[in-house]
């Protein structure tokens, strides 16, 4: 993909489907001998991770639809009939439900490492833009797959968030019902939320592709932030991304069995074992904990700003946390993508860290009292992160020096650990 | 020849491309609206409820249209709480009466002049649909809760997140004591 193609068809056949069709050319050029920065760690195995996480939620997905019913009156029960009855059943479902908590995990540290190294910072304005593109799709996919079983919390976590859009002006009534199918979350809305929750996937396959093409056109970043200056500053795909890649998976996947063996419904909530029930609405309507920084800034806004008042408001902020992350290449100012060499906006990054770690907290809680006050807080300053400090920190803090390229970098740090003074070989 | 061809070729691309615009766009609005409720659902929109067994001071709720409706038998007390309220200190002055449409939130605006004892409401908090619990928050009325609203006795909103009052679904009296929804 990047520079010319390295890939030499070695038999008859593959010289044969070359002249046709060059897949195998492309996969050579794209996962083989593709160049990667030599000085990746361990966070950069997350894109990878994700990919095997999409694919065994495609497959666990079309397993469990094999025994699924999507009717309001069959949905609660032949989810339980998987759990109970069909052979391996209760292994499929848990490892389905617990693997979008484990999704969310990794994009969530795939999202911060790109924060902290700068990765959304030209030319990979377009590669971070899908990226956030992805995140959506995400977690309407998450969101509307949630609803399916039918307990409780499904119920009601789908009323109360289709009725976001109640808060757009004269036309949010006539939008909702047109969601819903009818006057209230029914039977038309799991069917159609089972349709897209099955479309969806597939449609993140596809930007997971766009995605990894916009990779490979400026290639990978490094934790230096210091483009790939020649060939020595890179190693091939395979074998080593390839193996540091495999080794995280499986160190990703023991992670995940703790879950699904041990903890199977620890990221759950015991009251969607409950059916739902249109007429009754349980004491607390709490998102899934992957949603409940964004469930804090929608509940944080309770005050009116001129003609808009605070449900509409919240609903923007809630969007806006999101579709601001779109404009993050433009809203760093830096020149320096590391965060390595920023000791200013290090500090602000764990800052960030911790601000949506509170708002999960906040999220969490009734909003009352302090957990309200916290909440408008952390809200507050998520915004001023994007939108102040970020602008002003690249006019006013100085970076560090950048190292001359990646290798002297690496060797620089391994004359470090063997403290004798080697000289750096160029 | 050059301009004849050019020309005939330009209305081509024009009459496809209208033709075309006029073709997609209406083929569109099916496959939008086919998410709109559909005759069944709509077939289900009117119920007929007798309200002669709810006691003074009681409420019942009723499924309709898939959502809860609260009808409640008020006491006298009640009633005189709802009326003594200043309509201009109300958060929503208006009724969200759909039998007394655009009128001022009066406690005879939100239920039938001379029948006030029954308050008929959609049980759905207009803040993010949740259900109030009756005989409660800090007004009497309904407490929401999700956000912590608080409605009045006349389901009026006095307190929290949501925007309006409670609805009060069009409905009429087809005896003394029997109504029909919707």
């Amino acid at each position: 993909m990047s520079g010319p193609s390295s890939y030499n068809p070695s038999n008859g056949f593959t010289r044969w489907i070359d002249s046709r069709l060059p897949l195998p050319r492309l996969l050579y050029d794209s996962f083989v001998a593709f160049p990667v920065p030599r000085n990746l760690n361990y966070w950069y195995t997350f894109g990878g991770i994700l990919s095997m996480m999409l694919v065994v939620q495609i497959i666990t997905g079309i397993v469990l639809v094999m025994h699924y019913t999507p009717h309001t009156d069959m949905a609660f029960n032949s989810v339980e009939h998987i759990m109970r009855d069909v052979n391996y059943g209760w292994l499929m479902r848990y490892i389905h439900a617990n693997g979008a908590s484990m999704f969310f995990i990794a994009v969530y540290i795939h999202m911060f490492r790109g924060l902290y190294y700068g990765s959304y910072k030209a030319p990979r304005e377009v590669l971070w833009m899908i990226g956030v593109l992805i995140l959506l799709v995400m977690m309407a996919t998450a969101f509307m797959g949630y609803v399916l079983p039918w307990g409780q919390m499904s119920f009601w976590g789908a009323k109360v968030i289709t009725s976001l859009f109640s808060a757009i002006p004269w036309f949010g009534d006539a939008i909702v019902t047109w969601l819903w199918g009818g006057f209230s979350v029914d039977n038309p809305t799991l069917t159609r939320f089972f349709s897209l929750h099955y479309l969806l996937p597939f449609v993140l396959v596809g930007l997971v592709i766009l995605h990894v093409w916009a990779l490979h056109v400026p290639g990978q970043t490094n934790p230096t932030g210091v483009e790939v200056k020649s060939g020595q500053d890179t190693v091939p795909f395979t074998p080593y991304a390839t193996m540091k890649d495999a080794f995280a998976m499986v160190v990703f996947l023991l992670f995940f069995a703790y879950f699904v063996f041990y903890q199977p419904n620890y990221l759950g909530h015991a009251i969607n074992y409950i059916e739902a029930n249109p007429l009754v609405t349980p004491e607390h309507i709490v998102p899934e904990w992957y949603f409940l920084p964004f469930y804090a800034i929608l509940r944080s806004i309770t005050f009116n700003i001129g003609p808009l008042d605070a449900k509409l408001l919240g609903v923007i902020a809630m969007f806006a946390s999101i579709f601001i992350l779109f404009l993050l290449p433009w809203l760093d100012t830096s020149k320096v993508r590391s965060a390595t060499y920023r000791p200013v906006y290090r500090q602000f990054f764990w800052l960030l860290i911790i601000d949506c770690i509170a708002l999960g907290l906040v999220g969490a809680n009734p909003p009352e009292g302090t957990w309200l006050l916290i909440g408008q807080i952390a809200t507050f300053y998520y915004f001023a992160h994007f939108l102040i400090i970020m602008p002003l920190l690249g006019l006013l803090e100085s970076p560090k020096p950048l190292p001359a390229s990646i290798s002297e970098a690496v060797l620089a740090k391994n004359a470090d650990k063997k403290v004798a003074s080697a000289q750096p070989a160029e | 020849m050059e301009e004849a061809d050019t020309s005939r070729r330009d209305v081509l691309y024009i009459a496809t491309a209208a033709v075309g615009g006029v073709g997609v766009a209406m083929t569109a609005w099916p496959f939008i609206h086919q998410m709109n409720p559909d005759a069944s659902v709509r077939a289900l929109a009117s119920i007929e409820v007798d309200l002669d067994p709810i006691e003074e001071g009681q409420s019942i709720v009723v499924k309709w249209r898939g959502n809860p409706v609260i009808i409640r038998h008020r006491t006298a007390a009640e009633i005189e709480e709802a009326k003594k309220v200043d309509v201009s200190q109300l958060p929503d002055p208006l009724s969200r009466n759909q039998n007394a449409e655009g009128k001022p939130a009066t406690d005879v605006n939100r239920v039938v002049g001379g029948r006030e004892e029954y308050l008929v409401m959609l049980g759905v908090c207009t803040h993010l649909g949740c259900v109030p619990i009756g005989d409660a928050g800090e007004y009497n009325g309904w407490f929401c809760p999700c956000h912590g609203s608080h409605y009045d006795t006349s389901g009026r909103i006095r307190k929290g997140p949501a925007p309006e009052n409670l609805p009060v679904p069009k409905y009429e009296y087809l005896e003394e004591k029997r109504i029909k929804i919707g």
